[in-house]
């Protein structure tokens, strides 16, 4: 993984996210979306470790992962607008955005519930004589679910080949994780007896370098590794936030937190013309998403309850 | 005839399905020893990898069954306690039953989670001895509750073979029901289809699980007295015959529902409700059921109180004749 292939992926889930909230303002996504903007390196490093046939599950805040596996970000964001075209056919929109060929099980709406999903298609995968990997990304309020340490217990037990991502972001929704974790978070993962963590998650080499090795670990059937990614985001909880003014975080805090900026970080790392030429192909390829995104067509009403069950049902 | 118990059948259907197809594995609490014996034998035939000993993390283990199916498997959950399936409905009802519409078709979730034990076992309180289909079918979790031995083997066959996930409720008081049964002629039993359990002609019961055997009673007792009940069995709460509990209405124009979940919103307002929907009816409809909202008590004699029985059942079908409210 070279360089400016880590600075494309932050680069790209940045300007998606920046158009996405655009989106949001202008109404052609309704529901809102919570934005990843800040956090770009985490999905990057831990996705650029993987293989195309390693799988990961996502969160409510999910965009970035699923982009960094590699999904089209004109599905992706005609999945945003409910579009037919969009990676789930409109069904699922932000929080829900999947793409099984590529190994995204699914973003998950439910803080803490995809843990112990990837830990079972991991081990089912290793039963099938596969050597897949899962990533598992949840964030700081994660660590406070009890299904989650029960996924640490089952993945460390049974040597399942997951990669736990803990994306501390300082907060679950406006609740400061020193507020809300007793202990720390990687000594939770420890006394699991799986090996645990702290990296940089502002810088995308260090995310890449401690995930190789832990997916390095659990691919010889040596089992989890915790990765606690600390990092900042840089925007709301949620796009509405803007119309209800949560105040949580300082002015201050607000400055020095978007101060470490990843996209800056590994841009500083290409020569200047090679990241100007990064940028301009983003836009285009965003520039295009967005013209097919909003020219592709809406679900039919009719088809609201498609794909309920796997032999369709007379609905009453 | 070979007599085969409900429990056996089970466990016979478990094994077939782990030995027909390598994709099957069941997990939970205590199926190496199979302590419920619904397991037993399997963890010496099929090994620790398809009989897979869970520690008590029922939230966590039954979301590994959904990855575990998301990655091409078909496990089996057996819970021990009806009451657990409260514990573990987010991850049923909001996570397994959402995946596939949620991705837009991309996935299947073809989870199957058996309750043998369901319902009260007698003297087991109120944290055991619950009977929650009705809330699996009020949001659209596939949901059966087999009657008798040929059909608890039928159901879970194709619970295991369904592609969506599929609750099979083996009711405590149905365990023990043994059967005359010609092993080669037990197979898959279709989910969504009742069967008609006894004709008749003045009233049609409808009945679950353990209370077709009440059902059944009662109807014999009524013969004696000149009246004939039909004993419908839906086998599928969910979704339900209402095909099949149509013809039958449409033979006895009398409706009687026992159901042994609670009375508001429970399986029985359901089936009442399609009545009044769709049936033509010469008396109004009635349900025997547990009461709103009930929690059972320990002691025998209030644990009986509040489970819907016999007693209440003929009562019942004599205020239908008599056309009363």
């Amino acid at each position: 993984m070279t360089a400016d292939q880590l600075y494309r992926t932050v680069r790209l889930i940045r300007r998606f996210e920046e158009r996405a909230i655009g989106f949001v303002r202008s109404g052609e996504i309704v529901g809102g979306i919570h934005p990843y903007v800040g956090q770009e390196a985490i999905a990057a490093g831990v996705c650029a470790a993987l293989r195309p046939d390693d799988v990961i599950t996502s969160t409510h805040r999910g965009h970035g992962h699923v982009l960094a596996k590699g999904a089209d970000p004109a599905r992706m964001l005609a999945e945003l607008m409910g579009r037919e075209s969009g990676l789930n056919k409109g069904r699922g929109g932000s929080m829900h955005a999947a793409d099984f060929g590529l190994g995204v099980l699914g973003a998950n709406a439910i803080v803490g519930a995809a843990g112990s999903i990837a830990t079972g298609a991991a081990w089912a995968y290793r039963r099938q004589g596969r050597d897949v990997v899962a990533a598992s990304f949840f964030g700081d309020g994660a660590m406070n679910e009890g299904m989650l340490l029960e996924a640490f217990n089952l993945a460390a037990l049974w040597q399942v080949p997951v990669v736990f991502v803990c994306e501390n972001n300082g907060y679950a929704t406006t609740m400061p994780v020193q507020s809300a974790v007793a202990g720390s978070i990687t000594g939770r993962a420890r006394a699991f007896g799986m090996p645990a963590f702290t990296v940089d998650g502002q810088d995308p080499e260090k995310v890449l370098a401690a995930t190789s090795a832990a997916v390095a670990r659990a691919r010889s059937g040596r089992g989890p590794t915790f990765l606690e990614c600390t990092t900042y985001r840089f925007d709301a909880h949620h796009t509405f936030e803007h119309r209800t003014r949560l105040n949580y975080r300082s002015t201050e805090e607000l400055s020095t937190g978007r101060s470490r900026d990843p996209v800056e970080i590994q841009g500083a790392r290409l020569a200047a013309e090679l990241r100007a030429a990064v940028d301009a192909e983003i836009e285009a390829l965003l520039d295009a998403a967005a013209g097919f995104a909003l020219g592709s067509a809406h679900p039919d009403p009719a088809a609201a309850l498609e794909f309920l069950y796997a032999s369709p049902e007379v609905q009453r | 005839m070979p007599k085969l118990s409900y429990l056996k059948a089970l466990n016979r259907a478990l094994g077939d399905e782990l030995a027909a197809d390598e994709s099957v594995f069941v997990l939970g609490e205590d199926v190496r020893v199979a302590a419920s014996n619904l397991t037993a034998g399997l963890a010496d035939r099929f090994g620790p990898e398809r009989v897979l000993d869970t520690p008590l993390s029922e939230q966590a283990f039954t979301n590994f069954a959904t990855g575990a199916a998301l990655a091409g498997l078909r496990p089996v959950i057996e819970f021990q306690i009806p009451s657990l399936l409260f514990l573990v409905f987010e991850q049923i009802a909001n996570q397994a039953h959402k995946f596939s519409l949620m991705t837009g078709g991309q996935c299947t979730v073809p989870v199957t989670y058996v309750v043998p034990g369901s319902g009260s076992r007698t003297g087991w309180a109120g944290q055991h001895s619950d009977h929650p289909y009705s809330l699996f079918a009020h949001v659209g979790v596939k949901t059966v509750v087999p009657a008798t031995p040929a059909d608890a083997y039928g159901l879970l066959l194709s619970a295991i073979r369904e592609n969506d996930p599929v609750v099979v409720f083996a009711p405590a008081g149905a365990l023990g029901i043994r059967d005359d049964v010609d092993f080669e002629q037990l197979g898959p039993v279709p989910l969504g289809v009742g069967r008609v359990a006894r004709d008749g002609s003045d009233v049609t019961v409808v009945a679950l699980g353990h209370l077709l055997q009440d059902a059944l009673a009662a109807a014999d007792e009524l013969a004696g007295e000149g009246i004939s009940i039909e004993v419908f069995d839906p086998r599928t709460v969910y979704p339900l015959d209402v095909d099949g509990l149509a013809a039958s209405v449409a033979r006895t124009r009398r409706l009687v529902v026992i159901d042994d979940s609670n009375r508001t919103s429970g399986f029985a307002a359901e089936v009442l409700a399609v009545a009044a929907e769709r049936f033509d009816l010469v008396a109004p409809p009635r349900r025997v059921t547990r009461p709103d909202g009930a929690v059972l008590p320990f002691a025998l004699a209030l644990d009986r109180a509040v489970q819907p029985g016999r007693d209440q059942l003929l009562a019942t079908i004599r205020a239908v004749l008599k056309g009363e409210r």
